[in-house]
């Protein structure tokens, strides 16, 4: 360590030494640098144009599938709202129609129709005018005692064992329709009609009109056992 | 002996710990590298020539990468840095390739 020369030499060399492996270090950070897949700086002009030709196609393909999934989208959207107010209009159908058959409880404004008879002169037949009168009238649903009428409900028997769609009924007898309330007063009232056959039966026929009556009898619907639907 | 050992550990540290390039560093360091490797053939054929000189080969070394830096620093201000980069490397390739041919003709003769 005395001599001069010796420690000159050390120095150089343990310089030499730091140079070298900062070149060595240098030389393996710019390789790592380089080999990194996403350098774009180091690619040539034509090559970066080539990329960017590829990546304006891609966003142009993309763009494409956009506009088409939004066009599907819009579609399947007005489908769906199409097959929604079809839904809506077939369930106010399917609820009218309930009402006229009759397998629901209605209510509306109609007339009490109270009809006496204490000579029991009046036959199904003569009850069954009642019905048709009223429902010529408009009546839109009717109980006749505690009987829904309907499209197949039938009125037999003589003067005194009366049967509604099988349910023996007696008098005094009680129905209910619900419609236009002026229009059946009118219609059973009328010279000649139901009201004057059972007057002339002895009997008495009273309409009461009310703004709101409440229908509550309901029937269930027989399965068709031969008509079926024809599909048309 | 020493530089070799020395190379191979700084290639080894810089393979472990896989530093980033600073982006101010990154158009100067390639050039400073084939500069540096310049300096480093011209130590070996000094060396087998028998004419090796520790303070020559720091101060060719040290100046040698300052240079080619600042040219190509230049040569960036100027608007001619990629132009300037090829001319560097063209002549510092032709005089590493001038030194590796002394080279192998001092160790093979031929």
């Amino acid at each position: 360590m005395g001599d001069p020369r010796l420690r000159r030499r050390l120095r150089a060399g343990a310089l030499i030494g730091v140079l070298t492996a900062l070149l060595g270090f240098a030389i393996a950070v710019q390789v790592h640098a380089n080999s990194s897949p996403d350098n774009l700086a180091n690619l040539r002009d034509e090559d970066l144009i080539g990329i960017l030709d590829n990546q304006n196609a891609r966003a142009d393909r993309l763009r494409q599938q956009i506009a088409d999934l939004q066009r599907t989208l819009r579609q399947l959207t007005t489908s769906g709202d199409r097959s929604a107010a079809a839904r809506r209009q077939a369930s106010q159908q399917a609820a009218a129609l309930a009402v006229l058959l009759g397998t629901v409880p209605a209510r509306g404004p109609g007339v009490i129709v109270s009809i006496t008879d204490p000579r029991t002169r009046l036959s199904g037949e003569d009850l069954l005018d009642v019905v048709e009168e009223l429902r010529g009238a408009g009546a839109e649903a009717i109980q006749f005692g505690g009987v829904r009428v309907s499209t197949d409900t039938a009125f037999t028997g003589a003067a005194g064992s009366v049967r509604v769609g099988g349910t023996p009924v007696s008098p005094p007898y009680r129905v209910l329709a619900i419609g236009g309330a002026k229009t059946m007063d009118t219609a059973l009232n009328i010279p000649g009609g139901v009201g004057a056959t059972v007057r002339a039966a002895g009997g008495e026929l009273r309409v009461a009109e009310r703004s709101a009556l409440t229908i509550s009898a309901v029937r269930t619907l027989p399965a068709p056992r031969y008509a079926h639907p024809s599909g048309s | 002996m020493i530089p070799a050992l020395a190379l191979l550990a700084g290639l080894v540290i810089g393979l472990v710990l896989r530093p980033t390039v600073p982006s101010w560093l990154e158009p100067y360091l390639p050039i400073a590298v084939v500069a540096a490797l310049d300096a480093v053939f011209g130590g070996i054929r000094a060396r087998l020539d028998g004419v090796f000189d520790a303070k020559v080969f720091v101060v060719s070394f040290v100046s040698n990468v300052v240079v080619a830096a600042l040219i190509v620093f230049l040569g960036d201000k100027l608007g001619v840095g990629g132009q300037l980069s090829t001319a560097v490397v063209v002549v510092l390739g032709i005089r590493i390739f001038g030194n590796a041919a002394a080279i192998r003709r001092k160790l093979f003769r031929a």
